[in-house]
This record gives C-alpha cells, structure tokens and sequence, in this order.
C-alpha cells in the first residue's frame, strides 16, 4: 500500500494515487496526501490506476476529501478505476457524489 | 546490569569457593549448595533468579534437581548453567533435556562467567516482560470482551424489541456478534400489520460500527409502531446518521415494507448487494438493486426517499444479504460471488429449503460461515390477525375525550410532500376504547387515504395492476402525477360520540376525484379486489357500516367501542 500525492504546475490540481490495498490501512497517509498542501487546489484527481481493492473505509475516506475539498462545491474525480473498484462504487452509488471514470 | 541472587550448587568445595567469590565479586548475592537436594530446598525458599548447577553431585544429581527447578519456576525463566568438565556431546545433551539453558567448561574464566550471567539476565528480563505483557492483553481482551456483552444486551432489548424471533415468515443467519461488524437486522410490524425489515451494515469494525445501530434502531421501532411510511422513516434515519456520524461513517442499508394484505413489497436499497424478490411459481428472480447512497451521506435536503414496488403472490420469498456473504472467502481466496448465488438459486426445487441451500452452499464454500454474515429470508403468507400495536400507554384513561369533531382539508401541496396518517392515528388513540383495535382503524384509514389519494385525486386507474409489468408502471405514473399535482384535495371528518356504554367514531373521507362505480367495484371476485387494489373487501371486514356517497368521492366508516372492563 502506498499513497503518493502531486500538484500541478499551475497549483490548480492535486492528483492522489493510491497503489495497493486502498483500505483502513491507507487512513493516515491518504488524509496526509491532501492535508499537507497549504494551498488549496480546484480539482482533486484521485488516481486508482494501481489501487487493487478498496473496501468500504475506502469510501469513508473520500467521502473524508470529498468534505475537505469543500463539500458540495467539491470537483472530486476519480480516475483509472478497474472494473471491481468501479461495481463496488457503483453499488455505494458514489458516482452521484464523484466524478468517476 | 541488574544485580541478582545466584545459587551455585556445587559438591566441590575449592570450585564453590572459587565461583562463589567471582560471582560476588560481580556483584551478585551468592547461596550456595553441595547437592541437587539441597539446591532444591534452597531455591523453594530462597527463589534465586540464576543457579549454576554442577551436573555430578551426591544425593541428587544436576539433571534431576535442574529438572525439578525448571518446574517449581513455572512460566518465569529462571535460567541454569551447567558447571561441566564434561565435553561429550551426548553429556552435554543431558543438560540440556533436562532444562539446562547455558554450559560453563572447567577451568572457570570470571570473564566469560559474567557474559553468560549477563546474556541470561537479559533473557530472563524479557521473558518477565512478554509474560507481563501477555497478561495485560489478556486482561484488556477480558475486559474488551465483558464490554461488549454489556453492550449488546443493552442494544438487545432495543433492537429485538421488534418481530425479528416472533414473526414465523422470517428466517436469518447471523453471528450474536455480527453487531460489532457493522451489521444490523430489525424487523417491525406496521399498526396495519404490514411487516417493515431493515438489514444495515456500518462502515468499519468494532465499537464506532455498533454506536449507529441505537439511534437508527430507535427511529426504525419509533417510526414503524406509529404507522409512518418508508419515506419518511428513511428521512429521519438519514438525517439523524447524517448528524451523529462522522464524515466518513455511514450505513449502507435496505428497508422494506412487506404487505400480505396488498401482495406487495416496497424497497429502498442504498449500498446494500442485490437482494432478490423469488417467485415460487416462476422460479424468477427480480433483484433489489441499489439505486441510493447509503444512509448519512446525504444532506437531508437531497436525500432520495425514492422506493420501488414489486408484486408478491403466497409463498413468494424475499432475500436480504450482506457483502459478507458474496465475499465470503476460500482457503484460495476465492470470492464466494454472486455468481455462486445465482447459481443456488437456479439450483433449488423445494422453495422451503432455499435458505439452507444457500447457507450450506457458504458453509461448504469456506469450511465455516464468517462472522459478518447476514442473511435474511422473509415470506410472503396469508395474512395473520392484526398485530397489536406496540406502543405503550402511560395515560390512565381518565381524562380520555368522548364528544368532539375535527375535519381537515389536505391540498395539493401537502398531498404532495406529507402522509398525515400517522398524526391522525395518534389523535385517535387518545380515545382508550379505540386502541384494541389500533391495527384494523390504522389499516382501514390507510386504505381509505391511498384510494382517495391514488384513484381519486390522482385519477390511477387500479386496473393497471394486472400484472408486474402493470404494476411498475402504476408506481411510476403515481410518481409522476404526485410530483405534477397543482390542485385537489383530501377531506377527513372525523366525528366521536358517546353512546351509552362505550362511543362511537365515524370517519369520514372525501376526495376531489372524477368518484368510480360502487356497485360494479364492489361485485368483482376477492383476488381481483386483492391484486388490482382498492383493497375495499378489507376495509368491509375491518370496520362496520361501510357506505359511500357522492358516486364514489366520499366514504364513511364507523368504529364502535363498548366501555373497558
């Protein structure tokens, strides 16, 4: 597991990408990949390109960025996701709070 | 360095001279003995930390009394180095079996007898150290353990106030501590004996998974006793969870209302897997889809109390499942899958033995069934005498009102948005001769406020139910004109009596409909009444002098009551 966080070179996007086991596990060091930048990006991009399961603390978590990045006024989008990760989103009905492709 | 008490048994009285001064020299407390008997005695009254045991010794030798020691010292390590001018290796094994930890070779070094005490302190300290750890987890597992059980006969006497182990068309599976996974299990009569279920599932593990479950088991109990609807039950749960829980805590769920008297079940799915609707005629299999974010998410502003309806015959059975069950695991790591589901259901032939089907088929999958497993089975059978109302009356009766009446009129506005049932059973059972008959008065009123709403105000036509796909489309036209609706209205007079011994309430209620045709409704064969809906034969049976007027837009019912005993 591991959770490596990048902005843009205009400071307007943070991309988070979560490799491995996205789970309890990953708590600490999610939130740390959003809240040590001091300033606040437009558009979070959560990456799972790499990310191999995700369980329902996972979702708790980006409800967590989804609260932080300002809610309802939130553009949180979350890439790359397999086929699994996207039926367990699916079933969570998370693609009425996020962008998810 | 810690400094120690060191016995040394040795029948050598120049080589006990010789280690007992090195060994003081060190530091360390010396008791001394010249045989295994005497080091026996001197260490059960003494208790030394280390011994120095010469394995050739008159009386008792070495091996026996190490032997002997090792097992008065129990779990604390009491570490004991051969004195040997022994260099066999089966001699040296002996030391060994017999519970020796180190050896020292003649002629002795100071500098290598203190490493060896040394390195055997350090051992003994920590084996001190896991052993009193060991034991602190285990207190705290005991106590963790005695919490729990706390907890969970205080959250029994909630959940299960409900039908949940009463009710004969309800089977599940599920471990006594399934609470303490997130998963929950309620199950409720309606006062119209109507069955409401809901089987949840927290986020996460532990505690902070069980603390939700109180608060939405109370709303669930509150809420169904009083009449409400799903709507407004899931409202309330959902802005109550939205409130107490944080962020990223919520409650996947379903809830259902199961119908007997309407052949009918209404579900609301937010995050739960696919349950499934299983018709015992057809062998097909509607599932219960998740349309919803799971409860607490959502602002109660935008929450979706959207339900849909599916049609029930006898015998027709509902499954309830949580994720533990499709990912219930195999020695490989193999999900158990929908899939597999499916393919138990396909399999089966006797609908009475589906749920054991599916719970040996988990149980030969793994070996043994987890403990985050939830499954519930519920039937649909003829339906039973009406449950009695839950609710528990404080009020001694004496100040019980028996000669007024109310009317109200519901606009189009407040049909809309607002189910005025519930607070209209309340006002009636101010009444203490009406609440014996709570469930027939709430069931006849719902009846009564769907026909006028639906086929009245609305103008649906019940024909439409014939069949499932009928129904679907009834549901989703109510829907649609519901939301569309900019005039009509309900009117309900409500009119109580005394009479001599006891009173007398009519109820009446109007609509602002096109009316039907009473006679030709009311000549149709019961199943037809049953499934296409008016549901006008139960309100016969329920109540005493049915009659309508205005050609069909008023209804009146009348409900008398004998003084109590």
């Amino acid at each position: 597991m591991s959770v490596e966080s990048e902005v843009s070179l205009d400071g307007t996007k943070l991309t988070i990408a979560v490799k491995g086991r996205f789970d309890f596990g990953s708590h600490q060091a999610f939130r740390d990949s959003y809240e040590r930048f001091y300033k606040v990006p437009d558009i979070y991009v959560v990456d799972l390109k790499e990310a191999t399961y995700l369980d329902s603390s996972a979702l708790g978590m980006l409800l967590l960025l989804r609260d932080h990045a300002g809610s309802d006024d939130a553009d949180v989008r979350v890439i790359n996701s397999s086929s699994d990760v996207r039926k367990i989103l699916a079933i969570s009905n998370f693609d009425k709070l996020f962008d998810i492709s | 360095m810690s400094l120690l008490t060191v016995l040394i048994a040795e029948d050598s009285a120049a080589d006990l001279l010789l280690l007992s001064t090195i060994v003081r020299r060190q530091g360390h407390r010396v008791l001394t003995a010249t045989n295994g008997q005497q080091a026996l005695e001197v260490f059960t009254r003494e208790r030394p930390q280390l011994v120095l045991m010469d394995a050739l010794m008159p009386v008792m030798d070495g091996f026996e009394a190490a032997r002997q020691i090792k097992q008065l010292a129990g779990e604390t390590l009491v570490p004991i180095i051969f004195l040997t001018s022994l260099s066999g290796s089966q001699a040296l094994a002996r030391c060994l079996d017999a519970g020796g930890d180190d050896f020292l070779a003649k002629p002795y070094n100071p500098i290598i007898l203190a490493a060896k005490i040394n390195a055997m302190d350090r051992l003994r300290r920590l084996q001190a150290t896991v052993l009193q750890q060991r034991d602190q987890i285990a207190r705290h597992h005991e106590y963790l353990l005695h919490e729990q059980r706390v907890a969970k006969a205080v959250f029994d006497k909630v959940a299960h106030s409900g039908c949940l182990n009463a009710a004969r068309n309800i089977r599940y599976l599920q471990s006594p501590y399934a609470l303490f996974n997130g998963d929950l299990l309620l199950a409720a009569y309606t006062p119209s004996g109507d069955m409401h279920v809901l089987l949840g599932d927290f986020t996460g593990h532990g505690l902070p998974a069980a603390v939700g479950a109180m608060p939405l088991a109370e709303v669930f109990y509150g809420m169904t006793a009083k009449g409400y609807g799903l709507a407004q039950t899931l409202r309330e749960m959902n802005a109550k969870l939205k409130r107490i829980l944080p962020v990223d805590m919520f409650c996947c769920a379903t809830l259902l209302c199961l119908s007997a008297q309407r052949r009918v079940v209404e579900v609301w799915n937010g995050g739960m897997p696919d349950g499934y609707v299983h018709e015992v005629a057809t062998g097909r299999r509607t599932p219960l889809v998740s349309r919803h974010l799971p409860l607490g998410v959502l602002a109660p502003e935008v929450f979706d109390d959207c339900t849909q309806v599916w049609p029930m015959a006898l015998g027709d059975r509902v499954f309830l499942l949580s994720d533990g069950v499709i990912d219930t695991a195999d020695a490989n790591e193999q999900l158990f899958g929908v899939e597999r589901l499916l393919q138990v259901f396909a399999a089966n032939r006797e609908p009475e033995r589906l749920f054991e089907d599916i719970e040996q088929a988990l149980a030969g999958f793994r070996g043994e069934v987890r403990d985050d497993v939830s499954l519930v089975e519920i039937s649909l059978l003829p339906e039973q005498a009406l449950h009695a109302s839950a609710i528990q009356y404080t009020d001694s009766g004496q100040s019980c009102p028996l000669d007024w009446s109310v009317s109200f009129e519901f606009r189009a506005e407040t049909l809309k948005r607002y189910n005025p049932l519930p607070y209209l059973l309340q006002l009636l059972l101010e009444i203490h001769g009406l609440r014996g008959q709570s469930g027939a008065l709430y069931s006849v009123m719902a009846e009564l406020y769907s026909n006028a709403l639906e086929h009245g105000v609305l103008g649906l036509d019940s024909r439409l139910k014939r069949d499932v796909q009928g129904f679907a489309d009834y549901y989703r036209q109510r829907n649609e004109r519901l939301a569309l609706l900019s005039n009509g209205y309900i009117r309900v007079h409500i009119d109580v009596l005394p009479t001599g011994a006891g009173g007398c309430l009519s109820l009446r209620i109007e609509d602002s409909g096109a009316g039907f045709d009473v006679e030709t409704v009311l000549a149709r064969p019961l199943d037809i009444d049953r499934l296409s809906g008016r549901g006008l034969n139960l309100v016969r049976q329920l109540s005493s002098h049915v009659r309508w007027s205005d050609g069909g837009r008023s209804v009146c019912v009348e409900f008398c009551w004998e003084a109590l005993a």
